[in-house]
């Protein structure tokens, strides 16, 4: 007693006893360890953490140990052991199997991916013509269709019939706009079919929206039949389907709009708005008897979308080929995670069967304007990085609360800048696979040089 | 995690109610859990020694029914690591996201030393005030140009004497990788990446050094998965996925689809044999242009994207403000829980140290409304007081139209906190800009006492208004 127990001379023992096994051993201790003595078999843990071989040898250096008088007791505990055989004598080692080591193997396996499609979309969102050619009773040179998916947007589930497509903003009046809209349309400003012309020409619109803003009792209070006109000279002007909006009041855009969808009579152009704020039975008649399209607002709440959808079938009589909805668009850095989110259960909805959401859906996307990181200059707040120019950031949150909502399922976009039209024609066509391009090898991102 | 009863998971608790982790009952733990509020960790006994014999099967089974439907990595170590992955649904509205994917911003062992650390800073420091809290960028992505696995050690060493951020050390040669390794390993950086060719030797180098590694076959599921399930087979499960981020063209679709396909068979299919975080590459969008403002746009909307639709992190190169700005609120706005109220509570806060002589704004309780106008106050040092008016979480604008806020509920909300204009210098309050036309009516109800002045319609154009109408003009 009171000698140090080295495993080199436990080691010298076992080797000249040429023990090779002990019988009947039965340790209790934390690890209830069993020697049972036929199988010769031990604990689970105290094989998973020497192998079963190693334990063994330790078990039988210990009861070596103890049988030469050294003081082993406390090395019973697991842990103890394990230190104490760690460095096992090498001719032991060599007669335990690998303690399970890290093995690359050599070759790779064989796997398969397989994935399903979501077998809860049975319903396909209501396809919707925008426009009319003169043979269909309008005067467009072409018409567009809306909607039609059967799967959320760009989903592998099922191709998307139709590519979004984008109305650009015409106004019936000079307005305020920010610095980077401005300067594309600021020698067409005073004159909306020009402003129509060059959105059609040069910024490649789908649509025009043309807002008769004018109309406002607050603005210029132009009275209905005098604001039509614009709608008048803007068919005349391009021949694209075409959207016709108000000022925004309850109470003259009911007037206005009315008014409006019987100058463009058998257009198929959408009426932008009918609302629950506002008569929207009498936008949704005025729509019907002129053969256009209704666009039912509503404010970022799924059920009063469905309400809506519902008066304008069942009361106004607007048939499902002839309805859009705006569920509102707020822009990216304010409230966006709402508009998404509604538009998105919205389609969902849709495509689940709900025939009251089963509409395609349309964005106001220039809203995304109105959000201070698009259009001033520094950040108010002194301890923000910089903000960086301006005219470059305007663009890019048109486009990211317009595509983002195209990832919801909005089919139609109301947009502003050029540049953002370009980009979110390009993203969105190039996800349904439309856009040819040679694929560059991804493997060279690591060693490029930008 | 699927399980949405609390009953479920309460049956691997000990039921002991015995309050250690702050609740009453392990029921109410148990629905802590499913709201993903409480964490396992914090249920004390189940972790106990003494107690390991009696909940070792309960904790395993726990262990397994919580575990996230896209596995979750950790990257970096200490108050600077990022979990990677970690979802539960497809769709965002079904719970919420919880991992917003990293941000990685490249840098190169090409650069030289000033450039590098002048980058380094600018990644390591950006940021941007946004409801209440300051937003930044995570990671930094080092790519190996030279090929020289001497410099490249060099170049970690640099990037991480000027940031703590966690690192992703990129380069398809395993003597590089472990070259930065070497320098890093510590610090649990993510290596980038083990492909069909050197798959031996970068899987020796996760193990040697224990840390995550991404897997890249791309635009081949079946090949990704194989290599994945070799990996596993090794031991190795702190896997990344690289599925392949083409930039352009009809692979740009079959990139997205992939990217929905395996978050599908993750969350909604459970495929738990393959269900490892997958790592997108806007930088990629620079493979097709040299020109700045193209390649910043066009990485913007391919991180937008994925953002969107299932990756998990991503590794980006344009940290123009134009390019993070868009994408950084994109990142916040879908990774915000759409369960947590966005209100501020309504009532009367203090902004700076304001006195008798200080202004009086309002606006509604909108968090992001509030904390908009609080900072434009505070960071421009204006001292202050800031009603929030109670319009159950509406905007000023919306809410105006929308009746949620009236001159009478303005009239009540300065009554209930307690506001005594008469105690002021300057009798006054200022209402936003959108609120304008209550001006008249406020005046009115106040009998004429108080002036209702109308503050500009966006709060960063405060303190221009300050400099020309305040104090108000007796």
């Amino acid at each position: 007693m009171g000698e140090k127990l080295s495993i080199s001379d436990l080691n010298k023992k076992l080797a000249e006893m040429d023990v090779k096994s002990l019988e009947g051993i039965t340790i209790e201790g934390d690890i209830e360890l069993e020697i049972d003595a036929g199988a010769g078999g031990v604990g689970p843990l105290f094989a998973y953490y020497f192998g079963e071989e190693v334990a063994k040898v330790a078990v039988q250096l210990v009861n070596m140990a103890k049988a030469f008088g050294y003081p082993v007791d406390s090395l019973l505990q697991p842990v103890a052991v394990a230190q104490a055989i760690s460095p096992a004598p090498a001719e032991l080692a060599k007669a335990a199997p690998e303690i399970p080591a890290f093995k690359i193997p050599d070759t790779l396996k064989s796997a398969k991916f397989s994935v399903g499609t979501d077998k809860t979309w049975k319903t396909q969102i209501q396809e919707v013509q925008l426009g009319a050619t003169k043979a269909e009773g309008g005067s467009r040179g072409h018409v567009i269709k809306i909607g039609g998916e059967k799967a959320m947007p760009f989903f592998f589930d099922a191709a998307m019939p139709n590519r979004p497509v984008v109305t650009i903003d015409v106004f019936d009046m000079p307005i305020g706009m920010a610095k980077a809209v401005k300067m594309h349309y600021e020698d067409v400003m005073n004159d909306p079919a020009d402003w129509a012309k060059k959105a059609v020409k040069e910024f490649k619109a789908d649509l025009v929206t043309t807002h008769l803003i004018s109309t406002d009792p607050l603005i210029k209070d132009t009275p209905a039949k005098e604001a039509v006109k614009v709608v008048e000279d803007v068919l005349q002007a391009v021949d694209v389907p075409i959207v016709i909006g108000g000022s925004g009041n309850p109470e003259k855009d009911v007037e206005v709009l009315s008014k409006a969808s019987e100058v463009a009579q058998g257009e198929r152009a959408l009426i932008a708005s009918a609302s629950l704020n506002l008569d929207w039975e009498a936008i949704g008649k005025a729509c019907v008897a002129n053969n256009n399209v209704c666009l039912a607002w509503t404010q970022l709440e799924i059920n009063a979308q469905k309400e809506l959808d519902r008066k304008l079938m069942k009361v106004a009589g607007v048939p499902r080929d002839s309805i859009v909805m705006d569920p509102t668009t707020a822009a990216l850095a304010y409230g966006m995670d709402f508009a998404y989110t509604n538009m998105e259960r919205i389609r969902l909805g849709g495509l689940k069967g709900d025939e009251e959401l089963n509409f395609p859906m349309s964005s106001g996307t220039t809203n995304a304007w109105g959000v201070r990181e698009a259009w001033m200059v520094n950040s108010p707040n002194k301890d923000d990085s910089p903000w960086g120019d301006r005219m470059l950031r305007g663009p890019i949150w048109e486009i990211l609360t317009g595509f983002s909502l195209a990832m919801a399922g909005v089919d139609i976009f109301m947009m502003m800048n050029p540049i953002a039209v370009a980009y979110l024609q390009e993203i969105t066509q190039s996800l349904m696979g439309l856009v040819k391009a040679e694929t560059p090898d991804t493997a060279n991102w690591i060693s490029m040089e930008v | 995690m699927k399980e949405t009863s609390p009953l479920n998971l309460y049956k691997f608790l000990p039921q002991t109610n015995c309050g250690e982790c702050g609740e009453q009952t392990c029921m109410a733990f148990a629905a802590g859990l499913i709201a993903r509020e409480r964490t396992i960790d914090e249920c004390k006994p189940l972790f106990e020694e003494k107690n390991q014999k009696k909940y070792a099967k309960k904790l395993a089974s726990l262990k397994e029914v919580i575990a996230p439907e896209v596995a979750l990595v950790y990257v970096g170590v200490g108050d600077q690591q990022l979990k990677v992955g970690g979802e539960d649904v497809m769709y965002r509205h079904q719970m919420t996201f919880f991992n917003k994917p990293p941000f990685a911003y490249d840098v190169t062992d090409a650069m030289n030393e000033a450039d590098l650390v002048e980058r380094v800073k600018l990644i390591d420091t950006w940021r941007k005030f946004y409801i209440g809290n300051w937003e930044s960028v995570e990671m930094v992505a080092v790519r190996s140009v030279t090929g020289d696995p001497a410099k490249f050690a060099a170049c970690v060493k640099k990037v991480m004497e000027n940031t703590k951020k966690p690192l992703i050390l990129c380069s398809f040669d395993p003597k590089v990788l472990k070259a930065g390794l070497e320098v890093s390993a510590a610090s649990r950086p993510l290596i980038y990446a083990a492909t069909k060719d050197n798959w031996k030797e970068v899987a020796q180098l996760a193990n040697d050094y224990k840390v995550p590694v991404t897997l890249r076959v791309p635009f081949d599921l079946d090949g990704l998965k194989s290599l994945a399930q070799t990996f596993a087979e090794m031991g190795l499960k702190d896997l990344v996925l690289d599925p392949g981020t083409a930039p352009n063209g009809e692979k740009l679709q079959e990139t997205l689809q992939n990217f929905i396909k395996l978050r599908r068979a993750a969350t909604e299919e459970g495929q738990k044999d393959f269900n490892y975080p997958v790592m997108a590459l806007p930088i990629n969008a620079w493979l097709t242009t040299k020109d700045p403002v193209r390649g910043a746009y066009w990485e913007s909307v391919l991180a937008a994207t994925f953002v969107i639709r299932g990756a998990d992190i991503m590794i980006r190169h344009s940290i123009e403000p134009h390019s993070v700005m868009p994408d950084m609120h994109l990142r916040f706005n879908i990774y915000t829980d759409p369960r947590t109220p966005v209100q501020v509570k309504p009532g009367l806060n203090k902004v700076g140290n304001p006195t008798e002589d200080s202004p009086i704004f309002l606006t509604t309780n909108f968090a992001l409304t509030y904390y908009t106008v609080e900072s434009d106050l505070a960071s421009n040092g204006i001292d202050s007081y800031l009603l929030a008016v109670n319009t159950d979480g509406i905007g000023v604008q919306a809410s105006v139209a929308g009746g949620q806020i009236t001159p009478s509920k303005i009239k009540d909300a300065f009554a209930e906190a307690g506001v005594d204009f008469e105690k002021t210098s300057h009798k006054s309050f200022i209402l936003p800009g959108m609120a304008a036309k209550f001006s008249g009516e406020l005046e009115d109800l106040y009998g004429y006492k108080v002036k209702a002045l109308v503050g500009p319609e966006d709060s960063g154009r405060i303190p221009g208004w300050m400099e020309k109408q305040w104090p108000p003009k007796k």
